[in-house]
């Protein structure tokens, strides 16, 4: 009796979620798993819920048979976070569904992204704040002498790694995903190999195959890595060493998290970056802002207009040498001696071995061209049924969130409902301390928009000052920017440089994707005090309607 | 006369945040007339912006230029914290960026200067020795010295040096005989902030890396005792003790006591300077200093008004003195003396600029003549540099009229046409001997004075 109950009222849960995330237009997902923090309860929840959904269903049921003759609904080759969301929807929507991977589940995020590193950030964060003695003292504390052991620091991101790996393929074994180790190939239309490096020995048959298979570091000519004074993110995340002072190449997200975590552990950081402009990636107000806040005030300098053309890992008690040559002229500009190198030049995609070629697939500079619904197009520019490619494989939008976004929409898709995902409503964030987060355009984006399509544009901006809660925390550092049409009340861009930005900007993110005027968000309400009152200042302050564009510049 | 910070921002409420002084003061009173013969003012002072109209002081946040940089009009300056949010200012002249008076973390009022911008490269040097007089003013200088120092300087390359960098020491193995310096980047920080010469300090670091505690010991070292001309002596009071008056103390402390024996009465009044400052502006090029010009403009106001610049000797009879000497009091190392500008009237205002400069340094030296220092028939006493407001004197025994300098600040008037305007003011009171000085022989004096200072165009024979 009570476990009837227990399931029925389970499966209404777990129903309700479903159709309502079916519904969801974005599918806006957090890094990390389904499910996750009450583990058990939810996934059992989910399991149950898979198996009395399946039954209504004509076709598949749960993990039964799959419909067609195929083995398999759906395999997906990489169980990253991509292939890990597009694996939970697909359960949910009564697939079969297999999921093939070679390394580790849970892929770059997991082991060497995303969950490492804000172990590490929240590690630097509270050694940052302990140190800030100007700080502790405004609040009236007294820390004394706060320190750190760098094996326990790397302790705690390594375990962090390994608990959300279990986690990930234990809620995948949970709905009946069935995993399959190795490395995977496609050989034929809805035809898959996968197996050993090289032997690929194990063949199924799918209905539809998504390539998740994620990407690497990039490295460029001339740099060589060892692993241990010049190294990628993937090394540089198991914090063997700390140094006493590390050259970043590349002024990104990625070389500027490191910065946050190396200059709170003590070292000093000197950037290498090819742009003009360190950080070219944000808009440039929030740039300038953040160069002050994250840059300015710590021991880092920096080299722009570079690219260091040759970097020799340290050795015989020599130094790392790094060669840096002018980015246009390419002539020899300094060589500097430093400790320890971080490669931070981006990521690039790994789709070698993936048998592209037997389905006349073409890859440009390693990414699989998808059109706009993440379909994988030939060389001849046309659509191959049934492939997919989602996530950094496919270059549209390299971030942990916007992979399973798009194993979601492509989910959709084969459950019969058309999806085209909107990119422009996918956030992203730099946990710096303090945070920068955005969703939308640019300003300049934002402007040539509106000088090609005929509309204006306005912006307003609001401090972090004046926050009450910011202030509270004696954290009043930073600036939020709402980029707007005044004459529609649509929003183009939200972007945020603050304290707990990161989690702020999903008032914006969601407004974006569910297409809410500003109009509308005026009169919605804020607790207090709360930083998301920056925000409500934002929405607050935009002048809609007015007839007149006016861009003003609201300190509110 | 006010030192070297004349503030003369004209903050009007819509006008843009920044103003130069090239273009400042540019009020009803004479543009035309200061373009048509205009000398290029090569030192701007960039002034701390009113951001809102209840703001007072700002805070700067950060510095977007270093010193050294060159800057275009336009260009973000200064990164000014109000109460609502960081605005960045901007610069409207091009120039270079010579001196920040004020560093990222401190605040200044509203409309003080917080930086100078040389037109070119050359009045770098020039204006860093300017803002290091204006730093250290609290060493009580000479205030008239304040202003010769750095014409001075400027004749005299090189100019007084900011904290020295450090004596030559082994170059580092890190600087690979010279070519370049191998500094970790907090380092540079350091050695950017604290004016240290990376090539001369010895690394510690590994492979003979500069670090930054090698900077900051290159920076603690003896030289940084900035040998300014000026006697920037740090106050050495040697509290809880009692220390006897030296000769000079002790001659001071006479002279005020007898003073006491006189009837004296005080007189105020309040001289708007735009005119004055303006061809200050002008003809400072040529060595003319604000103290020769306060000088000569009360010599020619005493030559109309002979009995202001008479004494009583004997407490019986008016004693008319020949010649109109100016003393200027001046505070030198452990005392105070008072230099004398003989025959103020006579002397064409470069003469006199001359004389003042030797006289200054002699006093400096302690070399003055008796006569160089005794013969003063009305004396002169600026505090202006400190941002006083007004004070009154103590008459120096001997003479009938000593007059009270303060600063020029700009002022919010009342014309008589019903407007309100920006002029510059200063308030000068005199402190007379009224057993030869009468109230309306003062206030006779002190208008014909206050005519001649808004009015100076004869000041320049």
């Amino acid at each position: 009796m009570l476990s009837v109950s227990l399931s029925a009222s389970a499966s209404a849960i777990a129903s309700g979620r479903a159709r309502s995330e079916a519904r969801r237009p974005g599918g806006i997902r957090l890094c990390g798993p389904r499910g996750d923090a009450p583990a058990c309860g939810s996934l059992r929840l989910s399991h149950a819920a898979a198996t009395r959904r399946a039954v209504p269903r004509a076709a598949a049921s749960g993990n039964g048979a799959a419909g067609g003759g195929f083995d398999y609904d759906l395999v997906i080759i990489g169980a990253g976070v991509g292939g890990h969301g597009a694996a939970l929807h697909a359960v949910e929507e009564g697939l079969k569904t297999a999921i093939i991977e070679g390394d580790v589940v849970g892929g770059t995020c997991v082991n060497r992204g995303c969950v490492p590193s804000k172990a590490l950030l929240a590690v630097s964060g509270r050694m940052r704040e302990l140190h800030d003695e100007h700080h502790m003292k405004s609040l009236g504390l007294q820390v004394s002498a706060a320190g750190y052991d760098r094996q326990a620091v790397a302790d705690h991101a390594n375990n962090l790694a390994s608990k959300i790996r279990s986690n990930l393929t234990n809620s995948m074994k949970a709905i009946g995903v069935d995993i399959l180790t190795g490395f995977g190939t496609i050989v034929g239309k809805q035809k898959v190999r996968y197996g050993k490096v090289g032997f690929p020995d194990k063949e199924i048959t799918a209905k539809n195959i998504i390539i998740a298979t994620g990407s690497v570091p990039f490295v460029p000519k001339g740099i060589e890595i060892d692993g241990k004074t010049v190294f990628t993110s993937d090394h540089a995340l198991k914090l063997e060493s700390v140094p006493d002072w590390i050259a970043i190449v590349g002024s990104g997200y990625i070389g500027l998290e490191f910065s946050d975590v190396y200059t709170a552990l003590g070292s000093e950081v000197t950037f290498v970056e090819a742009l003009d402009q360190l950080m070219p990636g944000f808009d440039p107000e929030i740039a300038k802002l953040a160069q002050r806040v994250l840059i300015n005030t710590r021991k880092i300098d920096y080299h722009t207009g570079v690219f260091a053309s040759k970097i020799t890992p340290a050795k015989d008690g020599k130094p790392v040498l790094i060669e840096l040559i002018d980015a246009k002229t390419k002539e020899h500009k300094e060589t500097l001696e430093v400790d320890a190198a971080l490669i931070a030049t981006g990521r690039a995609p790994f789709t070698n071995g993936l048998g592209l070629e037997n389905m006349n697939v073409v890859t440009q500079r390693g990414f699989i061209p998808v059109d706009e619904r993440m379909q994988v197009t030939d060389a001849d520019g046309n659509v191959v049924p049934n492939l997919f490619c989602i996530g950094d494989a496919n270059g549209k939008l390299m971030l942990a969130h916007a992979a399973s976004a798009q194993g979601i929409s492509v989910v959709e898709q084969i459950s019969g409902r058309d999806h085209i995902l909107n990119h422009l409503s996918i956030p992203a964030a730099c946990f710096t301390h303090p945070e920068i987060s955005m969703v939308g355009l640019t300003e300049p984006q934002a402007r040539e928009k509106a000088d090609k399509e005929g509309f204006e544009v306005s912006v307003v901006k609001t401090s972090f000052k004046a926050n009450t809660k910011a202030l509270a925390e004696n954290e009043g550092d930073g600036i939020a920017k709402l980029i707007y049409r005044p004459d529609t009340g649509e929003i183009l861009g939200v972007h945020i440089l603050g304290l707990h930005a990161a989690d702020l900007i999903h008032e914006a993110s969601n407004a974006i994707a569910l297409r809410t005027s500003l109009q509308e968000l005026k009169l919605a309400v804020h607790a207090h005090p709360t930083l998301s009152e920056v925000l409500d200042e934002l929405f607050k302050a935009a002048k809609v309607n007015s007839g007149v564009s006016v861009n003003e510049l609201v300190a509110a | 006369m006010a030192g070297l910070l004349h503030l003369h921002s004209t903050l009007l409420p819509s006008a843009s945040l920044l103003r130069q002084r090239g273009g400042g003061g540019a009020q009803a009173a004479a543009p035309r007339r200061r373009r048509a013969c205009r000398v290029e003012a090569k030192i701007r002072e960039i002034f701390m912006p009113a951001l809102s109209s209840t703001m007072t002081e700002g805070k700067i946040v950060a510095w977007n230029a270093a010193e050294g940089d060159r800057l275009s009009k336009g260009d973000p300056v200064v990164v000014v914290e109000s109460d609502k949010a960081d605005m960045d200012v901007e610069t409207f002249h091009d120039g270079f960026l010579a001196a920040v008076l004020v560093p990222a973390g401190e605040s200044a009022p509203v409309g003080s200067a917080i930086a100078l911008l040389a037109e070119s490269e050359e009045e770098i040097p020039l204006a860093r020795s300017q803002a290091a007089n204006l730093s250290s003013s609290s060493a009580a200088p000479p205030p008239a010295t304040q202003e010769t120092v750095p014409e001075e300087s400027s004749l005299a390359p090189p100019p007084p040096p900011p904290p020295a960098p450090v004596a030559a020491s082994a170059p580092s193995p890190a600087t690979q005989g010279g070519a370049r310096v191998v500094a970790s980047p907090y380092a540079k920080k350091l050695a950017k902030e604290l004016s240290v010469d990376l090539f001369s300090v010895t690394g510690s670091g590994p492979g003979g890396r500069v670090v930054a505690k090698d900077v900051e010991a290159a920076a603690a070292s003896p030289t940084k005792a900035a040998a300014a001309p000026v006697a920037a002596a740090r106050p050495d009071v040697p509290l809880g003790s009692t220390v006897p008056f030296t000769t000079m103390q002790g001659a001071v402390s006479k002279n005020m006591v007898e003073s006491l024996a006189v009837p004296t009465f005080r007189v105020g009044y309040t001289i708007t300077t735009d005119a004055l400052d303006q061809l200050y502006k002008k003809i400072k090029s040529k060595g003319v200093t604000m103290t020769a010009l306060l000088a000569k403009a009360t010599a020619m106001a005493l030559v109309q008004h002979p009995v202001v610049n008479s004494s009583c000797r004997d407490g019986q009879s008016f004693t008319y003195n020949s010649s109109i000497n100016i003393a200027v009091a001046v505070a030198i190392d452990g005392g105070l003396i008072t230099p004398v500008l003989q025959d103020a009237d006579k002397l064409d205002i470069y003469t006199l600029s001359r004389k003042w400069k030797e006289l200054v340094e002699k006093a400096r030296a302690k070399q003055l003549q008796p006569q160089e220092y005794n013969s003063g028939t009305f004396t002169l006493s600026n505090l202006g540099m400190f941002g006083v407001d007004r004070f009154d004197a103590i008459l120096p025994p001997g003479t009938g009229a000593i007059m009270a300098v303060g600063s020029s600040q700009p002022t919010v008037v009342g014309t008589k046409d019903g407007r309100i305007g920006m002029k510059n003011q200063m308030q000068v009171n005199v402190t007379a001997d009224h057993r030869v000085i009468y109230g309306s022989d003062l206030a006779a004096f002190l208008q014909t004075l206050s005519k001649i200072i808004e009015d100076p165009k004869d000041l320049t024979f």
